[in-house]
């Protein structure tokens, strides 16, 4: 069931959000997969700036129009960025997972969190 | 195992993600649910809903014993009219909601909700008096065409001519070559048509149906579109906002019960309770602050539980997060507010007109 992209330079998580690196902040979003398994998403709760979050903790909620999930930090730190363009058109999710629909920012607390993410390969297995 | 419906091989054809409904294996989406909605909305669907139940109550006296154990009127209606009803317990609270076809007085056909086939089933026959109910629901398939291109479309598939079939009418014929009952009913707020046909000729039907309407933009649509466009017309899903629990005055299907029938199941309770007022009702909200109400989370009046939410979406064509629940009478008129207790925070709603939506 591995449909849809997975850009090579991204980790991923089981939880299926991705982590790209970006100078001193790492963005975080959700997974081509994970927006497909929603279907189409319409809200999008995200923490506000300055907030810690904690690897594998929930730090959001997305909506779509049938269900309801939880949102995983891929990594500990402090937020540093919030995307309100998705706040305010959570569509950009499905239309864009890896650029407009990003979710958050992070300033990471420790580098190792990074190297113990998946890469692509180990998470599009996952994905059967 | 789930069971499959006679157009499972369509479904996976076309591409429909399969989910477990009520013990049905159907699709919950084809190409996306928004999509689906609004081509409902603005142009035509077709949806599987051949997992819904069908019983037949024939003979001398049909008439008579299906009418006791619903609380709408078939003796009101004429021949080749349908009604929505309540069948309902002897307290008053839904067994299920049914739609019954009048084919004659001697010929009543009723189409039930899918979870509830067997029950419902084995209700009418412990309660029919005189004439022993038939379930006819695996000699059925059913497609619902719904939209403003529907008429068109199903027209053009039918030498009958079908103007003359208006509203909870409905006939028999052929359409593109099926034998089908063509009923003017449906479950989206727009016009349309839901076609009952033979299972083995379902499949044959439904790609007529896709084929001739083309043109016309007719999608497939899935459960999820079915349930977003039944939430904004604040139609009643069974098992959601209406179970043995609640009776159709507290529903707000009052139009559905009529008192002056002389007997059916349920009708003591719901007199007393017309006389002394239901305590709480059904009503359709809008968040006015940002979120999505779902169904069981807690409504909320100054800080305190009063009702619950029974369905909520965010409606792809009004465009606002909607909700239906259950309050007390007092915050049932519209302007009331109240909050939604969504992961913990209070969210402010209050209480619009319904339908939501209204058809252009």
């Amino acid at each position: 069931m591995a449909n849809g992209e997975y850009p090579k330079d991204l980790k991923y998580t089981k939880d299926h959000e991705w982590a790209k690196k970006g100078g001193a902040t790492i963005q975080v979003g959700v997974t081509w997969h994970a927006q497909d398994a929603l279907g189409s998403v319409v809200y999008v709760e995200l923490p506000k700036v300055g907030t810690e979050v904690k690897a594998g903790a929930q730090f959001g909620v997305i909506e779509s129009t049938k269900a309801v999930s939880e949102l995983y930090a891929p990594l500990s730190g402090k937020v540093a960025k919030v995307n309100d363009a998705v706040v305010a058109n959570p569509a950009l999710v499905n239309e864009a997972p890896y650029a407009g629909g990003w979710l958050i920012e992070i300033e990471p607390a420790s580098a190792a969190e990074w190297d113990a993410l998946l890469d692509v390969d180990t998470y599009v297995k996952s994905l059967g | 195992m789930p069971r499959l419906t006679p157009l499972n091989a369509a479904h996976k054809k076309l591409g429909g993600r399969l989910v477990d409904f009520a013990g049905w294996e159907l699709p919950v989406q084809y190409a996306g649910l928004i999509a689906e909605h609004e081509a409902v909305r603005t142009k035509a669907g077709l949806f599987d809903v051949s997992h819904m139940g069908e019983v037949e109550f024939k003979g001398p006296g049909a008439l008579e014993a299906a009418n006791r154990l619903i609380t709408n009127d078939l003796a009101r209606i004429a021949d080749g009219q349908a009604i929505y009803s309540g069948l309902l317990n002897p307290e008053g609270g839904f067994v299920d909601d049914i739609v019954a076809y009048r084919f004659s007085p001697e010929h009543i056909f009723i189409c039930v909700n899918a979870a509830n086939r067997e029950k419902d089933f084995a209700w009418m026959k412990a309660n029919a008096k005189g004439v022993t109910p038939v379930d006819r629901s695996d000699d059925f398939a059913q497609i619902a065409v719904q939209g403003p291109k529907a008429f068109g479309l199903v027209q053009k598939l039918c030498p009958k001519e079908l103007s003359p079939i208006g509203t909870y009418r409905f006939t028999t014929g052929q359409v593109a070559g099926v034998d089908c009952i063509i009923s003017r009913t449906g479950y989206t707020g727009e016009d349309g048509f839901e076609l009952y046909c033979p299972p083995a000729k379902a499949e044959a039907l439904w790609f007529a149906l896709l084929d001739a309407g083309q043109g016309d933009g007719v999608v497939p649509a899935g459960l999820g579109a079915r349930d977003s466009l039944r939430t904004e017309m604040k139609y009643a899903l069974y098992g959601n906002d209406i179970d043995d629990t609640h009776t159709p005055l507290e529903a707000g299907l009052g139009w559905i019960v009529k008192l002056d029938k002389p007997e059916f199941i349920g009708k003591d309770v719901l007199v007393k309770q017309k006389a002394a007022g239901v305590t709480r009702k059904l009503v359709g909200f809008e968040l006015t602050e940002p979120g999505v109400p779902r169904s069981h989370y807690a409504i909320l009046k100054d800080g305190q539980k009063v009702g619950e939410v029974t369905s909520g979406t965010m409606g792809p064509t009004v465009k606002k997060a909607i909700g239906i629940g259950y309050v007390p009478t007092a915050l049932a008129a519209e302007g009331s507010t109240f909050h939604v207790d969504i992961r913990g925070r209070p969210v402010a709603a209050k209480v619009v007109k319904t339908p939501f939506h209204v058809r252009g």
